[in-house]
């Protein structure tokens, strides 16, 4: 609803004051005359009218209004009914909330609040900082869009590929923050996980051609899919390892598998493509100690290559650990000991802790448990963390 | 329409020191630049070096204070600016991405406007 009056207004801050007053028609209107048959459609309807009204109102003086598109003439009230505009609108709206010319931290923010609906209060639950830090953020972004006309459309052809990432790359980050909370009491935002879940349906409903939004949507139904079975019922951490695959997510381990090999299709595969690949193995392998980590490996050295992030190269260390034994996966942890962004990552030392562990090593294994526990700021992996320190006999 | 000025930083000891043929293939993208997009140029203009740059700054008595040098010092100086008109920001950040910047990059500000 947001999308399509901002279309009409061209400014987010009035659209959101039109959708206000909508909703106030819509208490006082739908109490004395009932329910419409399309509340939906009722109220973008009321909330367009009122920003085509207020852009009359507003004409005189027209000019000194900073515009987010060049205003289109005013659509009869005919013209107005929901259909494939309304796609339209949203898929616009992404992009000017995840253009480049916006800092990440308020693309995320902008994202949540006007395309999942989010209260600034919530989006500032979201991300752990005070409501007038997230609303300074937020003014600030809208502020940019508008004066420096950051224009309210999809960006052209040629433009789409990198434009396209941005968003993806939004999404997934809101999807990691979700899966693991960096910090807090929970393991898992919930709410985070569903606002991108929901954003990756949308592009592909809106991108359905795009590979790389079918592999960012595949990753997270694979990723989501163990959602049940990541957390035991007294609240502790379950690894992969010994998480109960009966009760995975069939359907969405499904919808999941095939949308990668929709992504794989195109050459070279990009990063989410790949990394929903992993997913995939691991969602179709019985058991832990029957996965196919050479396969896993393989994907990881391609991903490396295309993505060389610290994070992704410290992943295919373990998988090489786990294909080839604790030694070479030992080595291959180490091999990235000096790696600057990885030096205070919780999980390069739980990693190298493991390994030792399972080489016997329980005395360097126990000061490399100490260290990630120094590292971890959530809950639930610092118990773990603490558990297996327990584990290992001095 | 709006209008946005863009802002070229670079090294100044990078292009003092830059050998004589990345110093006409600079000039030549700026000629090129210009030609190219003479519908879109209000303006434009190379300065001299941050060495040539004289600062005042008022104090609080009212007085006062000239300096020998540039504003703020910092590695990548002001070297150029042209104005530009453009419909929107990825309008103008088309035409900037066409302007040479061996020694640094561009900044784009929208020109504000008072009614």
């Amino acid at each position: 609803m947001l999308a399509a009056t901002v279309r009409v207004t061209g400014d987010i801050d009035v659209a959101e004051e039109c959708v206000q007053d909508a909703y106030a028609r819509a208490l006082a209107t739908w109490s004395s005359s009932g329910i419409p048959v399309r509340p939906g459609a009722w109220l973008t309807t009321v909330a367009r009218r009122r920003a085509i009204d207020m852009g009359r109102r507003r004409s005189t003086h027209e000019r000194a209004l900073p515009l987010l598109v060049e205003r289109v003439a005013a659509p009869a009230p005919a013209d107005l009914d929901a259909g494939p505009e309304i796609v339209d609108d949203r898929l616009r709206l992404i992009f000017t909330c995840c253009h480049p010319a916006i800092g990440m931290d308020a693309r995320v923010a902008l994202t949540l609040r006007l395309l999942c609906g989010l209260t600034t209060a919530e989006v500032a639950r979201a991300f752990l900082v005070s409501e007038a830090t997230m609303a300074a953020r937020i003014t600030r972004a809208k502020k940019k869009i508008s004066m420096a006309r950051i224009p309210y459309r999809v960006p052209p052809l040629e433009e789409l590929p990198s434009r396209i990432d941005a968003v993806l790359t939004v999404v997934h980050l809101l999807y990691s923050t979700g899966h693991t909370a960096p910090v807090g009491a929970d393991l898992i935002r919930r709410d985070l996980v569903e606002r991108s879940l929901d954003l990756a349906r949308v592009l592909r409903t809106l991108l359905p051609e795009d590979a790389d939004v079918a592999g960012l949507l595949a990753l997270i139904l694979l990723t989501d899919a163990r959602r049940a079975t990541r957390l035991g019922d007294d609240g502790h951490l379950v690894l992969l390892a010994d998480q109960d695959r009966a009760q995975w997510d069939q359907d969405a381990i499904g919808e999941g598998v095939a949308l990668v090999r929709d992504a794989l299709r195109r050459r070279p595969p990009g990063r989410f493509a790949l990394m929903a690949a992993i997913a995939a193995v691991h969602a179709q392998a019985p058991s832990w100690d029957v996965t196919d980590w050479r396969e896993i490996v393989g994907l990881y050295d391609v991903l490396v290559e295309i993505w060389p992030s610290p994070v992704v190269a410290l992943n295919r260390a373990v998988a090489i650990g786990l294909a080839e034994g604790p030694e070479a996966g030992l080595a291959a942890v180490d091999a990235l000991g000096s790696e600057p962004l990885l030096a205070t990552y919780s999980y390069l030392a739980s990693a190298r802790a493991d390994f030792l562990r399972l080489l016997g090593r329980s005395g360097e294994a126990r000061s490399a448990y100490e260290e990630a526990l120094l590292l971890s700021e959530n809950a639930v992996e610092r118990e773990f963390l603490a558990d297996r320190l327990g584990q290992v006999e001095g | 329409m709006a209008e946005y000025l863009v802002l070229i930083y670079g090294d100044e000891s990078a292009l003092g020191t830059s050998d004589a043929e990345t110093t006409n293939q600079m000039m030549k993208g700026h000629q090129v630049f210009g030609e190219r997009n003479t519908a879109a140029l209000r303006g434009g203009n190379a300065l001299q070096s941050t060495a040539t740059a004289t600062s005042i700054r008022q104090a609080a008595s009212g007085e006062f204070v000239v300096t020998d040098g540039p504003f703020a010092e910092t590695k990548e100086a002001l070297g150029g600016y042209y104005l530009v008109e453009a419909a929107d920001l990825d309008e103008a950040l088309a035409l900037a991405k066409q302007i040479p910047m061996p020694f640094g990059g561009v900044e784009v500000r929208p020109i504000r406007t008072f009614d």
